[in-house]
């Protein structure tokens, strides 16, 4: 058994990090994750394995200083909670632009403005949807466990060097903030320069040396046809994603009359709705998405056959709900439940909204 | 076995703490655990609560409304989480403070004297674990040598030496709690 710690999410993630061979953390400091930089700052990680951590004077320079550390071929990262993501969002998209790989990480609080620094899941259409300007997408990992914290930091690098595409790790303040058992992943050394073009390509601006043709990191292209025929790369990256890198999780499905949409924080409490609800006598599943770009919309469309209703439940107004009526194509009834403003819903008042949509009490 | 336990009191009294020592024992039995505190703009001398769950299966929702036990510790907390506990289920308080005592009959009450055991023991941050070992006294879940090992692992090595102090608190918790209804 590897080394098995007591640990509140946000804490994981930034030893996970370290562990992965992180190069850089750029971030500047906002509740609920603000012990992600804490951590990593009295880890002090340049001394044991050389990885930078730099509290930068702003969000905006903090994902800048993100884009030129990727732009380097450097495996690095950056975290905030929602407001501050609105500030990254041009830096996002620049890095999506430039085909960047980095590490996002949203601990989402509640919203819109500053709002609250309780848990909330609505950023949902800001990571999946865009949230910076243009045609790109980011891949996006929702974990549900401080176990999954520590599991997606490299999970989210693997697929972001792979697919030269920023990743986003979406959690919030429950997870983040929350303690649980963690089997923490063992050291692996930083890559060099060497392993980053076998891993990658050759596309990292580490210096013109003789013999090479220059390399330039950039998302700008003046000429419109060249820039579509970037775009049309882009989507085809895209529709790789959507082929390959689903990633969902099924609970209590093989004989449910009802379905539990729900991802992250929502996804446990969804999973003791479960058990309230199967002792009555109700038979409900849970789809989790654990990808929320690519989302599993072929995987929700082959319950259709089987349930009779599907609950998207999320600490939202309503958002991943939309995915999982386009996926429904209206052919059965799919219903929202959401507690919103950084209140969480309890697995009661989830039994309570399924009963009411779908069983007329 | 599933136990799902709220502790509630005031800030500064080691709630989260004592939450995080059993969350560390149930480890050492190789438990599944959970630790979930209330989370917001929080002051020292407000209210502060743990949920914690100890399992031997995966743990669903980390956030309960309703709880196995309450460990209760002002009377703030006696108003909000007395309707919570599940029927049959187990309340342990300290008196200390409370105005108005549970008036439940469908479960279980002890109550143990925390804050004045803590004053006998000339240490006011022992608090915590008497109440710890009061809890462990009715609930024993998990083994004293194994909250002997979630200390060890929970604490700074330059807090070890206050290890033995903190297990005569647990004992002088145990010897101390009382019954006030038994189902």
């Amino acid at each position: 058994m590897g080394d098995i710690r007591l640990m509140k999410g946000n804490e994981v993630i930034a030893e996970a990090a370290i562990r992965c061979g992180c190069d850089g953390y750029f971030g500047y400091p906002i509740t609920p994750q603000s012990e992600i930089m804490e951590t990593l700052m009295i880890r002090r990680p340049e001394q044991e394995t050389g990885m930078v951590v730099v509290q930068a004077e702003s969000e905006v320079a903090a994902i800048n200083m993100v884009y030129g550390g990727a732009s380097c071929g450097k495996k690095v990262m950056t975290s905030s909670s929602s407001p501050g993501i609105s500030l990254k969002a041009e830096g996002i998209t620049y890095l999506a632009g430039a085909e960047l790989p980095a590490l996002l990480v949203n601990i989402v609080r509640g919203g819109p403005g500053l709002g609250t620094i309780q848990p909330a899941q609505s950023d949902y259409f800001q990571a999946v949807k865009g949230g910076g300007h243009g045609d790109y997408k980011l891949i996006v990992l929702a974990p549900a466990s401080v176990q999954e914290m520590n599991d997606f930091v490299d999970l989210s690098f693997e697929l972001s060097f792979k697919y030269l595409n920023p990743a986003m790790i979406l959690s919030d303040g429950v997870i983040g903030q929350m303690m649980e058992k963690v089997e923490l992943s063992d050291f692996k050394p930083r890559w060099t320069a060497e392993e980053i073009e076998k891993i990658s390509g050759s596309w990292a601006t580490t210096g013109k040396k003789k013999g090479i043709k220059r390399r330039i990191s950039t998302s700008l292209d003046l000429d419109s046809a060249k820039q579509e025929v970037f775009n049309h790369k882009l989507q085809a990256k895209y529709r790789a994603m959507e082929e390959n890198e689903v990633r969902f999780e099924k609970i209590d499905c093989d004989d449910a009359d009802y379905l539990f949409v729900a991802y992250g924080s929502s996804a446990r409490i969804c999973q003791k709705a479960i058990e309230i609800a199967r002792a009555k006598g109700i038979k409900v599943g849970l789809l989790r998405p654990i990808t929320l770009f690519p989302y599993p919309t072929k995987q929700i469309q082959e319950m259709l056959g089987q349930v009779k209703g599907i609950l998207s439940v999320e600490m939202s107004a309503g958002q991943m709900v939309e995915d999982v009526r386009l996926a429904v194509e209206g052919k059965v009834p799919v219903e929202h439940f959401g507690r919103y403003g950084g209140i969480i819903p309890t697995p009661d008042e989830v039994v309570e909204a399924l009963e009411q949509n779908f069983l007329g009490e | 076995m599933t136990e799902e336990i709220i502790i509630a009191g005031f800030g500064g009294q080691g709630v989260l703490s004592m939450g995080k020592i059993l969350a560390y024992s149930g480890i050492m039995q190789d438990q599944e655990v959970s630790w979930m505190p209330s989370y917001g703009p929080e002051m020292r001398g407000g209210t502060a609560n743990v949920t914690v769950i100890l399992s031997d299966n995966r743990i669903s929702s980390p956030v309960l409304k309703k709880f196995d036990t309450a460990i209760i510790l002002n009377q703030q907390s006696m108003d909000k989480f007395e309707a919570d506990l599940k029927p049959g289920g187990t309340l342990l308080y300290d008196p200390n403070g409370i105005t108005r005592h549970p008036e439940r009959k469908d479960i279980n009450i002890f109550k143990i004297p925390g804050a004045a055991l803590a004053t006998e023991m000339g240490n006011p941050k022992t608090f915590n674990m008497i109440i710890m070992g009061g809890f462990l006294k009715v609930k024993p879940i998990v083994k004293i040598e194994n909250v002997q090992k979630g200390l060890e692992k929970s604490l700074p090595e330059r807090h070890h030496k206050l290890i033995p102090l903190n297990i005569e608190a647990i004992q002088k918790g145990i010897e101390n709690v009382e019954t006030v209804i038994s189902l």
